[in-house]
């Protein structure tokens, strides 16, 4: 009865501040994170209330994002926190760890340190972007008084300083991070889906198409990406949209040479054969058998690829021709600093740290998951 | 005697615990004799042989023990002169000839090498020595040969070519690590008769180590019965075959077929597999496939003993004399 | 091995007949015609459009695509890349004019990235977990994260601006006419550090790891033991043994760092007021000057063409295994 009411009590605290609950309950590093992630929150929406009750009924769709994605992630950690607690008190701890391969790939991945926080790194970045207009202290494109305001080095007022126009680097760094950070994301979404399916396809049905499929990969290849790219870009006045499209589209070919390849050697494997015994259409083989085969390689090039991805989008708007001032991009912004490189540095480095800094997360990340999945890694049996 | 194996230990050190490969293990060998080493795969046996050389690779290495060879502790040796052993006075050859040439230089290239290293040859005294010796190892047109890479070899060829480069170095040891598993059957057969002209030619001791019954009846004068990284049974090879003491070597001996058995006979092979080695048996660690095994068994691992003038054995079931 | 020569030769002509007519077709299937848009880049909408027909009819822009494909493919096959419309020059005499510039820079990169790269992977991978092993790994990462325009400017920064070591910009020195060949070669040099040094260092990076974990994986092979069990010296055993094979596989990642070199010149010549086929491209973007964006498109898929070409036949050349006849494994 007793043991009823502690638990009962357990289970009130973790809906009050989550991470309570899991830190009583002696899983620290859990409940630690919980509640840096409560806590955070609640911050925000205290030190931004009037930002926050007025994005819900601001006509700016990025605001009102903002302030719902604040008021989901504190319900979600509630929410996962009593979920979480109440299963800790009733579910018997297991006793043996599991052996799959994937968990095994997970527990590796999670030994290594440096990826684990590449991991935290890039999820903050992610939630500081989409946050931009409740954290930004500062109208990103207001400018004031140019003359007293412009070129303001680093200080408490402006962390980051001021360009040329006066602008709180810090508000357009983090309003930059959008453009950056969603680019690379999408662009790569796109470029590996499409090559996953053209490789899947040509490797599969082989013979005449696979012929014809690759040929036409091998054209693109040839092309120097970034040329393609910087010719694409220049021509169809790029927007956001079409930035992210041509990206994507040029992207591709990689993806599709490495999957055909993994589909060459899984069709000759038995579950393939077994497969179209039973008669199973192509397109299910495809789709259910071959591809999450050859998949868990693809992780890998998808981290390095939003890298890529994040430092080509940057190239673009540094050189003139991607994302176009005055909306804030990293590159636009280093390459606004490039023209006041003797008199502001901070102007270029900042952005350029922070973009920096993702792209390394993003390699470790990608370093990460190659060491967790490459079994070659494992300690070899020399026995 | 040429070979002295005193208590040698080899552990692996992996983030899931040590691994005990080589576990105590003394034997000797003498000038110009045949001794096997046999066992399962995954019972240790190869460790030993690189034990020997001091070769093992990380995180692996040698924690304990002697190894006398002509009088001189291996183990104890300067890094310098160890190398003019490796080679020069103790040759190996390996399970995969292929894995063990290197794909990008030509077979002759690898024997000179060898033939400048430990007998100071110069490059064209090397290129005939090398020759001779591919002819001595029954390649046909060695001085063609000598030109080719090891992919242009057959797997036959490529073992030829391997013991070529383990006897230039005029080793009194050859360690002959399972020489003919990777082979076929009738390649098997001609590369244990040149391992037994070579030894009889050169004066050579061989450590063979194998899982193959049928060549340990053809080369070895004494064998070495070895599991979990532990010698359970030595005997010379004709008692060994006749009868059997240890019952690991028994179960080895019963999974051969046999012609003259009888056609209804089952071949009795052991039951179970090589337990893990980081999370092995208690005592003894064959009592779980044991067929006498008893309670006696589970507390301690048996140790070596005589039990004739010439045998040894690790068993609590088995009697002396 | 002339013969595979020949043969890999006669495999890069469809490759480049491909890639000219995907260029062709970009330029063209954009929304309105290529001297609209030069024009309109311009703000010269008002021109009297007669004058913009006359000048249409001069570049053949009146006459329908496919006339216009196969004409302009014949004059490619000739070596005539048409006229620039910014600088009223033959293409070809601008690309002429350009291209040592860019060779120059890459070849130096290449230079310096196989020399640093293979010399820090070795290191790093013999010995392994070592201080200098973990250095450069997370070295490397970071390196070949940086984005090469930022790192470039942050070196000007330092090195030029503060310390006043290096130029910030430009090929060479305003005196250089008045100097003598050797001073010139100094100066040259001078110019040619920090450029090389930016679009070098990212590539040296990405090999060193490449050639750390090559090596690594080499030295786990058997023939690396059997050669240390035949007694050699452990420098013969990783320079020798070791090193060959695992060298290899460099060639072609070489062969294929060209398309990324070629992309990061780009920036690099931007950047540093380098006169190469790079900036070239990047200003005829800018000035919407179509028969030079699709020529700087058309030299870069033929140099890295030509590279794949020669890193395959240096491949054929080194790797015995390599049999001329058979088509090498994907």
């Amino acid at each position: 009865m007793k043991r009823r009411s502690q638990s009962n009590h357990l289970i009130l605290l973790a809906a009050l501040l989550p991470g309570v609950g899991h830190i009583v309950l002696g899983k620290r590093g859990r409940g630690i994170r919980l509640l840096v992630v409560t806590i955070a929150v609640i911050l925000v929406m205290y030190w931004r209330w009037e930002v926050f009750v007025s994005a819900f009924h601001s006509t700016r769709i990025d605001h009102w994002l903002a302030a719902v994605f604040l008021i989901v992630s504190l319900a979600a950690s509630v929410t996962y926190s009593v979920w979480d607690v109440r299963r800790l008190l009733t579910e018997i701890p297991m006793a043996t760890r599991g052996k799959s391969p994937y968990q095994l790939a997970r527990r590796r991945f999670r030994a290594n340190r440096l990826a684990v926080t590449a991991v935290y790194v890039i999820t903050a970045f992610y939630i500081l972007a989409v946050l931009a207009p409740l954290l930004a202290p500062y109208d990103p494109s207001a400018i004031t008084d140019v003359l007293k305001t412009r070129f303001l080095p680093p200080s408490m007022d402006h962390p980051f300083g001021t360009d040329a126009f006066g602008r709180d680097l810090l508000s357009r760094a983090l309003y930059g991070a959008r453009v950056s950070l969603s680019v690379g994301l999408l662009a790569v979404m796109i470029a590996i889906s499409m090559g996953t399916v053209y490789g899947a396809v040509a490797g599969y049905f082989g013979g005449f198409i696979d012929n014809v499929l690759m040929r036409i990969v091998d054209v693109v290849i040839a092309i120097p990406t970034f040329f393609l790219m910087l010719m694409l870009v220049g021509i169809f006045e790029a927007n956001l949209v079409f930035l992210v499209l041509i990206l994507g589209l040029t992207s591709w070919p990689g993806t599709a040479r490495f999957i055909r390849g993994e589909i060459l050697s899984l069709k000759q494997r038995e579950f393939t054969e077994a497969a179209r015994a039973i008669g199973l259409p192509n397109r299910l083989i495809i789709f259910r058998h071959l591809i999450p085969n050859a998949l868990s390689p693809v992780l890998v090039s998808t981290a390095l690829m939003i890298g890529g991805m994040i430092g080509a989008e940057a190239g673009l708007s540094f050189l003139g021709i991607g994302i176009r001032p005055p909306t804030p991009s990293w590159g636009n912004m280093i390459s606004q600093g490039k023209d006041a490189l003797l008199v502001a540095w901070w102007v270029a480095f900042f952005p350029g740290a922070l973009l920096a800094l993702t792209v390394v997360c993003f390699n470790l990340l990608a370093d990460g998951i190659r060491d967790a999945l490459d079994p070659k890694a494992l300690m070899q049996r020399f026995v | 005697m040429l070979l002295e194996v005193e208590n040698l230990t080899s552990h692996f050190f992996l983030d899931e615990g040590v691994l005990r490969a080589v576990d105590g293990i003394s034997f000797d060998v003498n000038e110009g004799e045949t001794v096997a080493l046999v066992g399962e795969s995954g019972c240790g046996k190869t460790i030993v042989a690189l034990s020997l050389l001091n070769l093992i690779p990380s995180p692996g290495r040698v924690v304990g023990g002697r190894i006398v060879f002509n009088g001189e502790d291996l183990l104890q040796m300067e890094a310098e002169r160890l190398r003019e052993i490796r080679g020069g006075g103790i040759g190996m050859i390996f399970q995969e000839p292929g894995a063990a040439l290197n794909p990008v230089f030509t077979i002759g290239s690898q024997i000179s090498e060898v033939l400048r290293l430990h007998r100071g040859l110069n490059r064209r005294e090397a290129e005939a020595e090398a020759i001779r010796l591919l002819g001595e190892t029954g390649i046909p047109e060695p001085e063609k040969r000598i030109k080719a890479y090891p992919f242009e070899f057959s797997g036959g060829m490529r073992q030829r070519a391997v013991i070529a480069i383990a006897i230039s170095g005029r080793p009194r040891l050859l360690i002959a690590d399972e020489p003919t598993t990777a082979l076929d059957t009738t390649v098997q057969a001609e590369i244990v008769d040149l391992l037994r002209y070579l030894q009889a030619q050169h004066k050579m001791a061989i450590l063979l180590i194998t899982h193959d019954m049928g060549v340990v009846a053809e080369m070895a004068e004494r064998v070495m019965v070895m599991y979990t990284g532990k010698i359970v049974e030595v005997a010379g090879v004709c008692e060994l075959f006749r009868e059997p003491k240890h019952p690991y070597t028994s179960g080895l001996l019963n999974s051969i077929p046999r012609l003259g058995a009888g056609r209804k006979e089952p071949l009795r092979g052991i039951p179970g597999a090589v337990p893990d080695f980081l999370d092995l048996p208690s005592g003894c660690t064959f009592h779980p496939r044991c067929p006498i095994g008893d309670e006696s068994c589970i507390s301690e691992f048996p140790s070596l003993r005589s039990i004739s003038p010439e045998r040894k054995c690790a068993c609590y079931k088995v009697e002396a004399g | 091995m002339s013969w595979y020569i020949i043969k890999r030769l006669i495999q890069a002509v469809p490759l480049l007949l491909g890639v000219a007519t995907v260029t062709f077709l970009i330029v063209h299937l954009a929304p309105g015609d290529p001297m609209d848009m030069f024009l309109e880049n311009r703000n010269l909408r008002n021109i009297d459009p007669e004058v913009i027909e006359l000048i249409r009819q001069k570049y053949g822009l009146d006459q329908p695509l496919h006339v216009q494909y196969v004409k302009w493919l014949g004059n490619l096959l000739q070596g005539d890349l048409g006229e620039s419309f910014e600088h009223r020059r033959p293409v070809s005499a601008l690309l002429a004019e350009a291209i040592p510039y860019t060779l120059q820079l890459t070849a130096l990169a290449l230079l310096l990235d196989a020399l640093v790269g293979i010399a820090l992977g070795i290191f790093s991978a013999v010995k392994q977990y070592s201080v200098l092993d973990k250095t450069v790994t997370i070295g490397s990462l970071i390196i070949y994260s940086l984005p090469s325009f930022w790192l470039a400017l942050m070196l000007v920064l330092v090195f030029s601006v503060n310390l006043g070591w290096f130029p910030t910009s430009q090929t060479r020195s305003l005196d250089y006419e008045f100097l003598s060949w050797f001073e010139k070669l100094a100066d040259l040099a001078w110019h040619l550090v920090l450029p090389v040094f930016v679009l070098g260092i990212a590539s040296a990076a990405g090999t060193a790891r490449y050639m750390r974990s090559r090596l690594l994986e080499v030295l786990n092979e058997e023939y690396v033991l059997a050669a240390r069990a035949r007694g050699l010296k452990e420098r013969a055993v990783i320079l020798k043994h070791a090193l060959r094979n695992a060298l290899i596989p460099i060639i072609t990642i070489y062969g294929l760092s060209l398309p990324f070199l070629l992309g990061g010149a780009v920036i690099i010549e931007t950047i540093f007021a380098w006169p190469g086929m790079g900036r070239l491209a990047v200003l005829a973007i800018q000035a919407r000057d179509y028969p030079v964006i699709l020529a700087t498109t058309m030299i870069a898929a033929v140099l890295t063409v030509i590279g794949n070409l020669v890193a395959d036949v240096t491949y054929a050349l080194v790797d015995p295994r390599v049999s001329y006849e058979k088509k090498k494994p994907v």
